[in-house]
């Protein structure tokens, strides 16, 4: 391959791509996404490939491996194109009829088909379901279409024609003024300003600047960033590009989370082709432009998150945060001007360019532009990733696409914005969601993990879960954070065992305002969000653990009991079986009793047993 | 004490102290853990203070000072997996193995770690062992699980 040394070089050949591809081929595209693949779609993928092979079908049909489709809960997922036949829960034993029914001939396997929740009436195609058809997917539509790993595909879908607008028909000043009417706001979860920010970055002095992707994706329950840098790396590479000529930056870093050893094989791949195309390196496409992007695995620390702590990481430091007197626009990375943004912010780049500010502002609310990712997850039914207009309502995502609570259980709450977030109660639930308004009741938009809580979630000790987190996670550089959060987390500890008191609810207030002030970093400042936001909308459950040591979720195992229901058992005797501790004793066919002295609550006897005899109390 | 393969590795970043981070990765990858004599190698290769070396070896939760098993049981405490029982799961691992997260067993068989959300959450409570994901887990599948890749062990060997 030759590098494109003008940009009717690169036209030239999307133009070749598009007619060597035969539109009527059918493409069996299968989600390989780190879910999908954990669900076996790697067989899956063989499977289809021998059967190819094996029928000789080559010429008629294309296997390709992509991105996240986004219905997680169904996986794995396959579309047949051009059709969009959309079948679930595939299996290999499924691969042969698949490609006799529905490639060699022209049927619909009914088996393999989601079926309406309400209608009962199967669906055919993939834009019909309704967790797809409310959403829209300006961002992540690509991923289920191309293989990421193969640059052509990017092109074909009219991949790199923004950067060519912003090298031929754009100038620097230009492009930052588009991206600051279109009001794109950071998507990592700060909702800053992402114009203004390149535009202060451009300004500061030096002849030096960085751009800088944070793919270091580390609020639990939000996997958005990594379902891109996977499913579609040339996005955010394109986004990264344009930015770099906007600021007048020649180098660039990618910062990805170990954890995701698919993301960091894509995202090389993509630059490493993108290299060969002369995309990046010297005098792109025949201009001045000249510009590089590196990677730069983490090393499992959530703090790295933070753009200082993550600058240091990259210089080969340890990561701890420092002050912001001075912006990293104007001093980061080698205290040079260094422009930092979320993997999805670079990927919304291309599209504002391509299709202007005026379009892409007509997505959202007032102040809150575009569409946002968010994992939907948790308590829920349909599990997946969904990108959906900016203003939506709370219960348009969990109900109407997400399609509320599984096994008939009651909404509690939902947990948005990782640990720095907070919990949202069901009177909240017809809040547009945006950045101000998540602001305003006590949570954020962080970088879009969206965790539903039923009826059997403990409020209390799912603060308790992310102070735990968060203790082990902070740096230890600033006081407040180190020891204040230690010190919640051992209230909270005591509360959840029975040993809570009264006064601790005001104690966790007053702790929990010092850590958010005198903390440097968004790590220590927003670490007592997760627990004010419960004792905010769920006192109840705190006073009910405190004063009646009681947890209503029966959740908290110093606070509840297993009982085996005489009437309901059957004496099947599974439950003493499988007792770790030979606490349940009962002659056969007779009702079992459990010893609360051996009992060490692990819940075995309540999960095995098929009579649904073991009661919590 | 054998460097070459040390030396391959600082070669690759050329030996710089920025990539020092990027070359514990790699001889991590290589060992399973970080020895004391390579730290100490890397140090005066790096010309930088063993203290420094450490400090980012100690920093930083990809790194181990002490040898870890030749399985790998991580298990996912990401909020999604929280909510859905993956501390019972946890546990039960525990009491199965005799070991708690960060520990290894005294045969060097197992380790068992948990890590803050695999981005596989609807699956959760997921296991990853050797990187290999078990998904939708409970209790009752722990010993199944543990029976597999003890199996597995042997057939290999």
């Amino acid at each position: 391959m030759s590098k494109f040394l003008s940009k009717q070089d690169l036209e030239e050949y999307r133009k070749k791509i598009i007619n060597s591809r035969d539109p009527n081929k059918i493409i069996i595209a299968l989600c390989g996404d780190t879910g999908c693949q954990a669900y076996g779609a790697n067989k899956i993928a063989d499977a289809f490939r021998k059967e190819i092979k094996a029928k000789n079908l080559q010429d008629r049909v294309e296997l390709k491996i992509t991105g996240c489709h986004g219905f997680c809960e169904r996986g794995p997922l396959i579309v047949i194109y051009p059709k969009k036949i959309f079948y679930q829960k595939v299996s290999e034993k499924d691969v042969s009829e698949i490609i006799s029914e529905s490639v060699v001939n022209d049927n619909v396997i009914e088996r393999l088909l989601y079926v309406h929740p309400e209608t009962k009436e199967p669906i055919v195609k993939e834009d019909e379901v309704p967790f797809y058809n409310r959403q829209q997917k300006i961002i992540s539509g690509m991923n289920s279409v191309i293989d990421p790993t193969n640059i052509d595909d990017y092109i074909a879908i009219g991949g790199y024609s923004a950067l060519e607008k912003a090298l031929f028909d754009m100038d620097p000043d230009s492009i930052i003024e588009e991206v600051k009417k279109a009001n794109l706001r950071g998507r990592g979860g700060g909702g800053f300003p992402t114009g203004v920010k390149w535009e202060s970055c451009k300004n500061a002095p030096g002849d030096i600047h960085y751009v800088i992707c944070n793919a270091d994706e580390g609020d639990p329950g939000a996997y958005m960033d990594r379902s891109l840098l996977e499913g579609n790396p040339h996005s955010v590479l394109e986004g990264m590009m344009i930015g770099a000529y906007a600021i007048g930056s020649s180098e660039g870093y990618v910062y990805v989370r170990n954890e995701y050893p698919l993301a960091v094989e894509n995202v090389n791949i993509a630059i490493k082709q993108a290299r060969e195309y002369g995309l990046l390196g010297e005098n792109i496409l025949g201009t001045d432009f000249s510009f590089d992007i590196k990677v730069t695995r983490g090393g499992g620390a959530f703090v790295c998150g933070e753009s200082t702590a993550l600058m240091a990481s990259i210089e080969g430091l340890w990561g701890e945060p420092r002050a912001k007197h001075i912006h990293t626009v104007v001093s980061g990375l080698y205290n040079k001007p260094t422009n930092l943004n979320n993997v999805e912010t670079w990927a919304n780049v291309p599209l504002i360019i391509n299709k202007g500010a005026d379009w892409y502002s007509k997505i959202g609310t007032e102040n809150s532009k575009g569409t946002k990712i968010f994992s939907l997850v948790g308590k829920v039914n349909n599990t997946g990733l969904v990108e959906v207009p900016m203003g939506i309502t709370l219960r348009e995502i969990i109900f109407d696409i997400g399609g509320g609570v599984p096994n008939g259980k009651k909404f509690k709450a939902v947990q948005t914005g990782g640990p720095s977030g907070g919990c949202i109660p069901e009177e909240y639930l017809d809040t547009p969601v945006d950045f101000d308004r998540l602001t305003e009741l006590g949570s954020m938009m962080g970088s879009g993990g969206m965790i539903v809580m039923d009826e059997s979630t403990c409020m209390v000790d799912v603060a308790r879960y992310f102070l735990n987190f968060l203790k082990d996670e902070s740096c230890g550089k600033c006081t407040t954070c180190r020891e204040g959060i230690k010190r919640m987390y051992e209230i909270l500890t005591d509360i959840t065992e029975g040993r809570g008191k009264e006064g601790d609810i005001e104690l966790l207030e007053e702790l929990g305002w010092v850590v958010a002030n005198a903390s440097l970093c968004g790590l220590g400042q927003t670490a007592p969000n997760p627990v004010l936001s419960t004792i905010r909308y769920f006192r109840d459950e705190y006073e009910a653990h405190i004063k009646e040591k009681r947890c209503p979720a029966k959740v908290c195992k110093a606070l509840i009991r297993y009982e085996i229901d005489q009437e309901k058992c059957t004496g099947c005797g599974r439950c003493r079986i499988n007792c770790p501790v030979e606490a349940i004793s009962g002659e056969k066919k007779k009702p079992h009793i459990i010893d609360q002295e051996k009992c060490i609550k692990c819940g075995i006897c309540h999960e095995v047993c098929k009579f649904d005899a073991v009661n919590i109390i | 004490m054998d460097f070459s393969n040390i030396d391959r590795i600082l070669d690759k970043y050329d030996r710089s102290p920025s990539g020092i981070i990027r070359i514990l990765q790699d001889v991590q990858a290589e060992l399973n853990y970080l020895p004391r004599d390579v730290l100490k190698y890397i140090a005066s290769s790096l010309s930088v203070p063993l203290s420094h070396v450490y400090r980012i070896a100690t920093f930083y939760n990809a790194f181990s000072l002490v040898p870890k098993g030749k399985h790998m049981i991580s298990v996912c405490l990401g909020t999604a997996c929280h909510v859905r029982g993956a501390p019972k799961v946890l546990e039960k691992i525990e009491r199965e193995l005799g070991i708690s997260p960060g520990e290894t067993t005294e045969d060097l068989e197992f380790s068992l770690e948990t890590v803050n959300c695999l981005g596989a959450c609807a699956l959760g409570p997921i296991v990853v062992v050797d990187g290999e994901y078990n998904g939708e887990m409970n209790v009752s599948k722990v010993d199944e699980l543990l029976k597999k890749i003890k199996q597995g062990g042997e057939i290999n060997e």
